[in-house]
């Protein structure tokens, strides 16, 4: 069952994420649309096994909480899936 | 933008290893905004299908990033599920194909039902319910053919069911699954050879279909195979004449380049740059390479996705990019519950 856990550290601004049961194909993605939030100012992932189904994401901030960057990007990457789902809806039709 | 960034960030020159990825994240680039903007995104971004049948499509997706088109494609591959035999149960086997070997034969039969309409079926749950398993049978006897003509050396004409084929396979509808499904479950193609027998030899088999992730095993996989390539864009610098024009339109794929008959000089035109295979064989003529510009645009995909035949196409593209967004959906409730714990963790000091 994928979970989101970070270390439990005083500085929000910067946290590691360990998703689990994601490889590269949530983390590029959601990499991606974290680096392109102008409040970011480091955003990168790995897989630290690659028989272990689980990626580290790691987020430094300029300011706001690393959580609430981390929810951006996923809202961001939704939004985006969901406007090609309706341009690809329209297009095959 | 000046002319030169975005020519920079839209094209890619074909080198041994080209760059693919992006940079345009903000602060890479002094003086410009790259901050995600949803408008613009939206305004750029367009998806034309080039064609489709019952099983292939291609499309053009134009204005997004490679890591979001890679997880699309990367989606189809492996977390788009489809039905397949998993549970084999052999109550005789006399030909000469090991059990093993069978099983795994049948698991890859591509079979005609719509995962949407199935729950996964649970690791302890041994027979399976309704809702989760379809239940095929494959009984087969091998006979000699009595009424063969003396000298026959055909195995057709000599033995009565020696080929063993998904035709052969019945589909045993289980609670309310006749009313709900019809007649419409059964394996993809009627005429995939499963096993050869003879004469006394003979199959008795129970086979238990159920939902799965490619990422499991490459049985649950709903495409034969999901790609993308980027546009080729091909730039001549200098105009080819004559013999030449033929010779470099000889070193693309056919009708990439056109020669054409202009002010009574065949001359060589760039007509069709998405039919070349980037083969960058013009490169090994010395002659010929100093005017050829190849490159390739950034955020044009040409996607083309083949289905197994268990979903049309199109269906497919759709559920991957729904897979993308319960994925984002899942991970945004972890964390307005994290977030809640925790507010209800402070309340508690």
């Amino acid at each position: 069952t994928p979970q989101v856990s970070d270390a439990s550290h005083d500085d929000e601004t910067c946290a590691t994420f360990v998703l689990h049961g994601e490889d590269h194909t949530l983390g590029n993605s959601l990499r991606h649309m974290i680096m392109k939030n102008p409040d970011v100012e480091f955003c990168g992932y790995s897989v630290p096994h690659p028989s272990e189904t689980k990626i580290n994401l790691r987020i430094q901030t300029k300011g706001p909480s690393a959580m609430s960057v981390l929810e951006k990007g996923l809202n961001d990457l939704k939004k985006v899936s969901k406007h090609v789902l309706d341009t690809f809806q329209v297009g095959s039709l | 933008m000046t002319t030169e960034k975005v020519k920079q960030l839209k094209i890619i020159k074909i080198i041994l290893f080209p760059q693919v990825s992006s940079t345009d994240y903000p602060g890479a680039w002094a003086g410009y905004d790259d901050a995600w903007d949803m408008q613009k995104f939206i305004k750029k971004f367009f998806i034309n299908v080039v064609s489709l049948t019952d099983t292939d499509i291609e499309f053009d997706m134009v204005g997004l990033d490679c890591s979001l088109a890679n997880a699309f494609r990367r989606i189809l591959l492996s977390e788009v599920p489809t039905m397949a035999i998993d549970k084999v149960k052999i109550y005789n086997n006399t030909s000469i194909i090991q059990d093993e070997v069978f099983a795994h034969r049948l698991g890859l039969i591509p079979i005609k039902a719509d995962p949407r309409m199935f729950e996964y079926r649970s690791e302890d749950n041994e027979e399976g319910t309704p809702e989760d398993t379809l239940v095929f049978e494959l009984k087969v006897k091998c006979t000699m053919n009595k009424n063969a003509t003396e000298h026959a050396t055909d195995p057709d004409e000599l033995f009565i069911n020696h080929k063993v084929t998904t035709r052969d396979m019945k589909w045993i509808p289980k609670g309310n699954q006749q009313e709900l499904f019809k007649d419409s479950i059964c394996p993809v193609q009627d005429d995939i050879l499963i096993a050869k027998l003879r004469p006394g030899q003979e199959i008795d088999i129970e086979m238990h279909c159920v939902k799965g992730l490619g990422q499991d095993h490459a049985k649950f996989s709903p495409v034969a195979t999901a790609s993308y390539r980027l546009m080729p864009v091909i730039e001549l610098t200098r105009p080819y004449l004559g013999e030449e024009a033929e010779q470099l339109a000889a070193c693309f794929a056919p009708g990439v380049i056109l020669v054409e008959e202009i002010k009574g000089q065949k001359t060589a035109l760039v007509v069709n740059p998405r039919a070349d295979t980037c083969s960058r064989e013009v490169m090994r003529h010395a002659h010929l390479k100093d005017g050829v510009k190849l490159s390739q645009e950034r955020y044009h995909f040409i996607f083309s996705v083949e289905s197994t035949g268990a979903l049309p196409p199109e269906a497919l593209v759709c559920e991957a990019i729904n897979v993308l967004m319960s994925k984002c959906r899942l991970f945004i409730r972890e964390i307005k519950e994290n977030q809640k714990d925790k507010a209800e963790g402070q309340e508690l000091k």
